[in-house]
């Protein structure tokens, strides 16, 4: 099956960088990523720049309407994602176990659809 | 036989077979499927199958194997005319290969499986005991509402999300490896404490006691993983507290902590039983929270009375696994009863955010600062105790506390 695991953490309680811990969070990042390219589960997996960047846009009465800013105004924002192939839920969480933002963040894992065109 | 009479030979050897086999069945379907709602409806469709045809051709010579293999073949029935994904399409390759398989062999027990599904931990915590409850005990969605005072409905509802997000998020019927062992273990004896002390605090008169059904599970759960402590552990503490169960409450209806309990009325055989299953895993010599709540439950029925001593050094160990306020509280309860009020109020300062809506907090608080002579204090704190009380019992207790303070 394949997951997403979605990252969610607020920018002001994340590493500062040239912190020992921002290098450690770096170093994180680098051993997961690893880990799941060496396991062969990794599908892909992009970090996203910070929410000041989002324009947020949807279509009323036929108009677009353009925002800016994100989709909600949370504290905690989705700042990267990783899809990786595994057998079941269990696996799922022990990879997002391994990302670091788990530490200062949360990691939400959700299944993909699966629409199987071949099928 | 007339046909009445088979009809009723056979509902009635249906009904055994299935009271007898329907958790173990269940298990293997849904391990297979990795879909319990649909292991429950191609199980239930071989039960009525199972009345036509055990009607017209007899009893076959294996009754559960026979349910497993009609179950079997209608999944694959489904699965085909559905087989539009992947997972899908993989549960019809292990069921091809399952349903090939003589069923007059023995049927293996995979309900470890299915309780470590029930019991994961990306279901709720109400989710995983109803879940229990419905599939390895085989309560009804009704006996299930009724002991948690929900209407049926809401229930069922309950079951059905737990069990499509079990399909959907792909939650595995797998016991977890020796990594995650001891953090799923708890929360599979988490559940069925939880299933235990629903049915401790419940009137007696509910047709399906929630003690027995907790009292089942955790033995199956021994028996499918013996010489395990933890298991052992929470198996001791649940006979040892079942067998206070009919002295937990007075002649006058309130409730009596044991040191108050006659004796006379607690279950020999469950005390001898629990004692001798903790001295089992103690001798294991890998302490955990369960065992040592299984020894706090066992100094509190030593004779002549209570190892108080002994009961605060247990809850300090406690501590160390679970370092919560509750924990802190009913060590405070022992250090006071050990002789030591004063140090005992002392460990009970800082508590009252987290426990302010506690009743135990209150009603400790109040025997604590009784003791120290601290009358008017203590008037306060009962009746913020009686005043939070869950059960008609526990306040009778509380009033009567409050009418003996100078």
């Amino acid at each position: 099956m394949q997951y997403m695991l979605l990252i969610y953490n607020d920018p002001a309680l994340e590493p500062a960088y040239g912190t020992p811990d921002f290098q450690a969070m770096m170093a994180g990042f680098f051993a997961a990523n690893e880990r799941m390219k060496a396991d062969g589960v990794l599908r892909g997996g992009e970090g996203l720049q910070g929410t000041h960047t989002a324009t947020s846009l949807r279509i009323k009465a036929g108009k677009v309407e353009t925002m800016d800013g994100p989709f909600a105004e949370t504290r905690e924002h989705l700042g990267g994602y990783y899809v990786i192939d595994v057998p079941d839920l269990d696996a799922a969480l022990t990879y997002a176990a391994l990302i670091p933002a788990a530490h200062f963040g949360t990691i939400e894992v959700r299944p993909l659809m699966d629409y199987n065109p071949a099928g | 036989m007339t046909a009445p009479a088979s009809a009723i030979f056979v509902t009635k050897a249906l009904d055994r077979v299935m009271r007898a086999d329907r958790g173990r069945l269940l298990a293997i379907l849904a391990a297979g499927l990795r879909d319990l709602a649909l292991a429950e409806e191609v199980l239930q469709e071989a039960a009525i199958s199972a009345l036509v045809h055990w009607g017209r051709s007899g009893l076959p010579a294996a009754p559960a194997g026979w349910l497993l293999q009609v179950a079997r073949r209608r999944a694959i029935d489904r699965l085909r005319s559905a087989s539009r994904d992947s997972a899908r399409g993989r549960a019809l390759a292990i069921l091809a290969e399952e349903e090939a398989a003589p069923d007059h062999q023995a049927i293996p027990d995979e309900r470890l499986r299915l309780i470590f599904a029930c019991c994961h931990p990306a279901l709720d915590p109400k989710s995983r005991v109803a879940l229990t409850l419905r599939s390895v005990c085989g309560l009804t969605t009704a006996e299930i509402a009724r002991a948690f005072l929900d209407a049926e409905p809401t229930m069922g509802q309950r079951l059905s999300r737990a069990k499509a997000k079990i399909a959907a998020a792909g939650i595995p019927f797998a016991v977890p490896d020796a990594e995650h062992w001891p953090e799923r273990l708890d929360g599979v004896l988490t559940a069925i404490y939880l299933i235990f002390t629903t049915g401790y605090l419940s009137p007696p008169a509910e047709a399906r006691d929630l003690c027995h059904e907790a009292l089942y599970l955790i033995r199956l759960v021994d028996r499918l993983r013996p010489e395990d402590p933890e298991i052992e552990g929470a198996m001791a503490m649940m006979l040892l507290t079942s067998a206070r169960r009919r002295a937990r409450i007075g002649a006058d209806g309130a409730t009596l902590p044991p040191m108050a309990q006659d004796r006379s009325l607690w279950d020999r055989a469950q005390i001898e039983e629990g004692r001798a299953v903790l001295a089992r895993a103690l001798a294991r010599r890998r302490p955990g929270p369960f065992q040592i709540k299984a020894a706090i439950a066992d100094c509190q029925m030593a004779e002549p009375g209570p190892d108080w001593p002994q009961i605060a050094a247990l809850y300090a160990a406690l501590w160390q696994h679970e370092p919560t306020p509750v924990v802190t509280l009913n060590a405070a309860v022992a250090v006071a009863e050990a002789g030591d009020p004063a140090r005992a109020l002392a460990l009970t300062e800082g508590l009252s955010e987290a426990l302010s809506d506690f009743q135990p907090y209150h009603a400790a608080r109040a025997s604590l600062l009784a003791a120290t002579g601290a009358s008017d204090e203590a008037r306060k704190a009962y009746l913020r105790a009686i005043a939070l009380a869950q059960s008609p019992s526990d306040a009778l207790f509380l009033q009567a506390a409050l009418a003996r303070l100078p």
